[in-house]
């Protein structure tokens, strides 16, 4: 197995972009994470239901973009265990459509360095289609 | 129909306690694209130091997800769920969750605000282990829109 070197708090620089991802969302995603995640409102999976609310149309989950926008800080760190906060403001919805797919884009930068607390917070612009969907999107992470 | 601002400061009794499967953590970690060998591979897990594979950080919203529940069909509430919209969601860990672990979670509501006709609920869902530990606290706001 490969094994993670852990980044080191001393070698960060606020403003480092230190993970980047890029998603492409389908309905197959939605209707995956409905099952996983137990969320089955239908705006994530039908046209009729989500147009019937107001909505332009199908919509992720705002659980499923915060869950994986975390990810690639995840993979840095190395252990999905170093993420002691994590925050989201849902900004904008991410429309997914029938045939095609929405990509979603991630760039993860050094916001703060904690070196008491030994803690970075790394700060998430997350995109799709040049505007972006999640505000304030923050993960403390435990490093040494 | 309104928010009940007398929700605020309530504490709900605890939901059953969730018992977290290797399988779904596997599952969850999938739908959330993680390619990470310590959510999905128990012999990496184990070598990270843990007893089984680690969820990743948003599946604490699956335990949660009870208590939220709970809030909504609270008779007295006033929270009508086809006007609720989530407004942002944070998730502060003392440790992963763990397949294995028997999870134990109690809400409460920290807050109950107006702001321009909606009403916004700070949700407080507090995670334990079955030794009582603290494991993560889940905190939502809920967006309730007023009548249009």
């Amino acid at each position: 197995m490969t094994i993670i070197a852990t980044p080191s708090l001393a070698d960060l620089t606020v403003g480092d972009v230190v993970a980047e991802g890029t998603f492409p969302l389908t309905r197959d995603s939605l209707v995956h994470y409905a099952g996983a995640s137990g969320d089955f409102n239908p705006i994530h999976y039908r046209d009729d239901v989500a147009v019937s609310v107001g909505l332009p149309g199908v919509l992720a989950h705002g659980m499923l973009t915060m869950g994986f926008a975390v990810q690639p800080v995840v993979d840095w760190a190395g252990d999905p265990g170093r993420i002691v906060d994590y925050q989201v403001r849902f900004t904008r919805p991410v429309l997914v459509p029938a045939d095609g797919e929405a990509v979603v884009t991630v760039v993860a930068k050094v916001g703060a360095l904690d070196t008491d607390a030994g803690v970075a917070r790394i700060d998430l612009t997350v995109s799709s289609g040049e505007v972006t969907v999640l505000g304030k999107a923050q993960a403390r992470v435990r490093l040494v | 129909m309104s928010v009940n601002p007398e929700l605020q400061g309530r504490v709900f009794p605890p939901v059953a306690p969730y018992l977290v499967g290797r399988e779904k953590v596997r599952e969850f970690a999938r739908a959330v694209f993680s390619t990470n060998p310590v959510n999905l591979d128990p012999e990496a897990a184990r070598a990270a130091g843990y007893a089984d594979v680690v969820a990743p950080p948003t599946f604490a919203v699956v335990v949660q997800e009870a208590t939220l529940a709970q809030l909504l069909a609270e008779p007295d509430a006033g929270i009508d769920f086809t006007r609720v919209v989530h407004g942002d969601q944070r998730f502060t860990f003392s440790r992963p969750i763990v397949a294995g672990d028997e999870l134990t979670a109690t809400l409460r509501v920290a807050s109950v605000k107006s702001l321009g006709g909606h009403s916004m609920v700070t949700a407080v869902s507090t995670v334990v282990d079955a030794a009582g530990a603290h494991v993560v606290t889940a905190t939502s706001t809920l967006v309730v829109r007023g009548d249009e």
